[in-house]
């Protein structure tokens, strides 16, 4: 009992407190929504908004600030997107894959970075938009639909042709692998995301002080890769979409 | 909650975690031993293989993420409960 009494002390603190599966519900029409998603999400758009106005506002030919910082980020953007998809196609993706790299990253780190507790909602705690599965599922089938997209407009119906490359035999594999497409991509990363934020909380309950420390420098540096994970396998998707089986050996090289 | 369903959930998500930990465990081994490897014999492509290495580290640790995910279902949001 006495361990007992200690937890309920652990929770009295203002900042060790485990909430799962409480949300913050605002009901549109018939639906019921997450509000705390909600209120992060915009918080993550106000900032990227801002930060490409403030890099875009005055162009210099030397960049410097803001506009450095954001050319950096685009160079690392359209790196990427060649190497997975591939030098001719790889310019009109650009927009898409940045900005799930630059979403997710930002979300996953004002989850960790920004004290959201200080704001007391009354049901349900602010925490990264990616932390909750109803963001990632809604990404990976964005992606779903990117890949389709990608394929049909490249080879019209042919895109179907994909299905029994390079053997017939793969056709049903290749259809279950549509499916768990999206499904392991939002799982992966619903999945960290939470979890990089429960074991915090849970090392907070214990030891508030210092110890969480390392795990929460750790988290940041998981958080990072997994937006960088999305945004490869989203082009690397998008790339396999639109490759070309037609002439052997020419669709394999951007493969990195 | 029932309790026996309860007893069940807590045993299932232990489970969950604990098996799901074990394959990627060893795989992160072999990638991690395999990176060294590489690094002792070539130096000089120390950046591309570190890289390379913690991109499919972030697969494999995904592996075990779906068993969290199955634990924190049957913990936080059990649908016999």
């Amino acid at each position: 009992m006495d361990t007992l009494h200690l937890l309920d002390t652990f929770n009295l603190l203002p900042f060790a407190e485990l909430e799962v599966g409480h949300h913050l519900y605002w009901h549109l029409g018939n639906l019921k929504v997450h509000g705390q998603v909600f209120i992060t999400s915009w918080f993550v758009i106000a900032v990227l908004i801002l930060a490409s106005l403030a890099a875009t506002r005055s162009i210099q030919r030397i960049p410097t600030g803001m506009q450095n910082l954001m050319e950096y980020a685009l160079e690392f953007i359209r790196d990427l997107a060649r190497t997975q998809i591939g030098e001719k196609e790889y310019r009109a993706w650009v927009p898409f894959v940045g900005t799930l790299l630059l979403f997710i990253f930002l979300s996953n780190w004002s989850g960790a970075l920004i004290p959201w507790r200080i704001i007391k909602l009354p049901e349900g705690e602010l925490a990264a938009p990616t932390s909750d599965i109803n963001t990632t599922v809604a990404f990976a089938l964005l992606t779903s639909l990117a890949y389709f997209y990608a394929g049909f407009k490249k080879k019209g119906l042919g895109y179907f042709g994909n299905y029994v490359q390079p053997e017939p035999i793969m056709l049903p594999f290749k259809i279950i692998e549509d499916f768990t497409k999206p499904l392991s991509l939002s799982f992966r990363l619903f999945g960290n995301i939470l979890a990089d934020e429960l074991v915090v909380a849970v090392l907070v309950l214990l030891v508030p002080l210092f110890v969480p420390l390392p795990v929460m420098v750790l988290g940041l540096f998981t958080s990072a890769i997994q937006a960088l994970i999305f945004a490869t396998l989203a082009s690397a998707y998008i790339g396999e979409a639109m490759e070309d089986h037609g002439h052997e050996g020419e669709g394999h090289e951007e493969h990195s | 909650m029932d309790p026996i369903v309860a007893a069940a959930s807590v045993l299932a998500a232990a489970l969950a975690v604990g098996l799901a930990s074990i394959g990627p465990g060893i795989g992160q081994g072999n990638a991690a031993a395999q990176a060294v490897e590489g690094i002792a014999r070539q130096p000089e492509a120390e950046g591309k293989i570190r890289g390379t290495l913690l991109l499919s580290l972030a697969f494999m640790e995904a592996l075990t993420i779906y068993g969290l995910v199955v634990a924190l279902v049957l913990l936080f949001a059990n649908p016999f409960a």
